[in-house]
């Protein structure tokens, strides 16, 4: 009796995530499917009444949407790689070192993670501005940087702790150079932290907007959530709807593909820099 | 826990291994270190000191030493008051309302022994989705044309197909409220899960043959133990929802006094080009969080250094 009470009890709490997890999903899939014509005259029906295509190929053939996505992908992808790089070397001196300082790069790391990023805008767009770096991606990519390896050194030292690393002192007493014994034993074994910090690094880059709407100007730098907010018009609250669900359908489209290839990593990654003990 | 330092040769013999060694650490952490420096510590001097000073980009021959007296333009403006309430009020019902979902979420998720895998899925996509997207999604549901609220929830007496919920402030905010909590539980939960199955299944157990109820076992067990993780989530959670900027920025633009604190500065750095008065925001910002953070680990007592295994 209270074993079915159990069950049903989890169905219904699973039903319950799933439904609050996924409705807006749909919701917005189903917006971009919506003509012009029924968006316009107001439709408060969830599914389309006819559906379009029709707003995909707006999109497909917006150059500057297009520029902001190529933006996008070129900002993150440059800023997780080198953040990534940066992290795994300050990572490995936590977790395996020992030297003066220590707690205090960990608590830089931690300040950084709770700084209001709005309270650096002016500055830095001051700063940005005399050194020609106002509306490039170099401009972006530098205090993506900087918002990103908290997180990357936070989650890569908690995997960095757990790795056995007597195994590399072992392999070289079996006569591997210490290059080999790195590249065979250790290596392997630190490769998936370093890419859960990828993604969750990427997921910042992916999704920033206040530094990306303050620094940026035009296409040439500009990302798909700032030029997104552009898309609004003249009456913010008469949106383009259909364009705008198709255009955020098109930019949550990576971030389910990355989801549903690592979502292990990914939870792994998240709450071991927070709460592993 | 941390064995990594087990076994090293401790300061008594501070010889050339560990001389070099130190030297090591330091080399490999620079470069994080220079770039996380160089993006905040000098722009937050350099807000310091233009925030000494009346300066407009737009009139730039004009900057002048005022002292400290962009601090009390701010202090003695009624907006900065409201829109410092605003966060407030967001923050505390945000993550009040995520603690509790996220509880429950974490739960199942706990309890769960099929599709595991699909359920960790769909609760990553809401954290993964850009908040733009999400604040547009949230946007459109609440819409007067377009959305669904209206036509769904009908039957409550304060809705009908003409609410305007972007028309008042409340309706507003909580539309605002929505979108950052469907953002953010997910996170939440995924944190209290990892703290949850800290939780000895022993201890319950036990509790369980001595007779406790479900709730007395909630209340008794479940929750002291998993304080640190509680803990920790909250922290992280108040200080990331006390930024709050991109769901106004899309959803109200600020409109009908939904203005936030980060809003606010941002408005009369880049959108007024008040260098100054901007940078005497950021200040009192940059201070709020500091102040805020103090306060959560004082009041909570979170030892983050234990929390994370490095005691």
């Amino acid at each position: 009796m209270n074993r079915t009470r159990n069950l049903i009890g989890t169905w219904v709490g699973f039903l319950l995530i799933l439904v609050w997890c996924l409705l807006p999903v749909v919701w917005i899939i189903s917006l971009s499917f919506k003509g012009v014509g029924e968006t316009a005259a107001g439709s408060p029906q969830f599914l389309p009444k006819d559906p379009t295509l029709q707003n995909y190929k707006d999109i497909l053939n917006d150059g500057d949407f297009l520029d902001a996505l190529r933006n996008s992908f070129g900002i993150a992808l440059i800023a997780t790689f080198l953040s990534v790089i940066f992290a795994t070397l300050a990572a490995y001196a936590i977790a395996r070192l020992e030297f003066r300082g220590k707690r205090l790069v960990l608590s830089l790391a931690l300040a950084i993670a709770m700084f209001p990023v709005v309270s650096l805008v002016g500055p830095l767009f001051d700063l940005w501005r005399t050194f020609h770096l106002f509306n490039t991606w170099p401009g972006l990519i530098i205090p993506y940087m900087t918002f990103t390896l908290p997180l990357a050194i936070w989650t890569l030292s908690a995997f960095f702790r757990e790795i056995p690393w007597e195994m590399e002192q072992a392999a070289q007493v079996d006569g591997a150079t210490s290059w080999q014994a790195f590249r065979k034993v250790i290596v392997p074994l630190a490769a998936p932290g370093v890419f859960t910090a990828a993604i969750l690094t990427f997921f910042f880059a992916w999704n920033e907007f206040v530094l990306a709407i303050s620094l940026t100007s035009t296409t040439k730098s500009r990302t798909v959530p700032a030029q997104m907010s552009y898309f609004v018009g003249p009456d913010p609250f008469n949106p383009p709807y259909g364009q705008l669900a198709t255009a955020s359908v098109v930019v949550t489209v990576p971030i389910i593909i990355i989801v549903l290839l690592f979502q292990r990593k990914i939870v792994a990654g998240l709450t071991s820099g927070a709460v592993k003990g | 826990m941390s064995t990594t330092t087990a076994g090293r040769p401790g300061k008594v013999v501070a010889s050339d291994r560990a001389k070099a060694e130190n030297r090591l650490g330091l080399k490999l952490v620079a470069p994080a270190v220079v770039v996380m420096l160089v993006v905040t510590a000098y722009p937050m001097i350099q807000a310091l000191y233009l925030s000494l000073y009346r300066y407009r980009l737009t009139t730039p021959d004009d900057k002048e030493f005022v002292g400290l007296s962009n601090y009390l333009t701010i202090l003695s403006d009624s907006l900065f008051w409201q829109d410092t309430v605003n966060t407030v009020i967001i923050m505390i019902v945000t993550v009040a309302i995520e603690l509790v979902i996220g509880f429950a979420f974490a739960m199942v998720m706990h309890r769960i022994v099929f599709a595991r895998g699909a359920i960790r899925t769909s609760i990553l996509i809401p954290y993964g989705i850009i908040t733009v997207v999400s604040a547009f999604a949230w946007q459109f549901t609440f819409s007067i044309n377009n959305g669904w609220v209206n036509s769904w929830f009908a039957w409550l007496p304060w809705i009908g197909p003409d609410t305007n919920w972007f028309g008042e402030h409340w309706p507003a905010m909580f539309a605002i409220m929505v979108s950052e909590i469907w953002k953010t539980t997910p996170f939440m939960a995924l944190l209290l899960l990892a703290g949850l199955s800290q939780v000895s299944e022993d201890m319950i157990e036990a509790a369980k043959v001595d007779g406790a109820t479900w709730w007395q076992r909630l209340w008794k067990v479940i929750l002291p133990n998993m304080r640190a993780a509680i803990m920790v989530a909250v922290l992280f959670r108040a200080l990331d929802a006390f930024r709050i900027f991109d769901n106004i920025f899309v959803m109200t633009r600020g409109a009908q006094d939904t203005e936030s604190s980060s809003f606010l500065t941002y408005r009369q750095v880049i959108e007024q080009f008040q260098l100054g008065l901007g940078s005497a925001l950021s200040v009192l910002l940059f201070l709020t969080v500091l102040l805020l953070a103090w306060l959560i680990v004082k009041l909570f007592r979170v030892d983050l250094a234990q929390a994370r295994g490095e005691g």
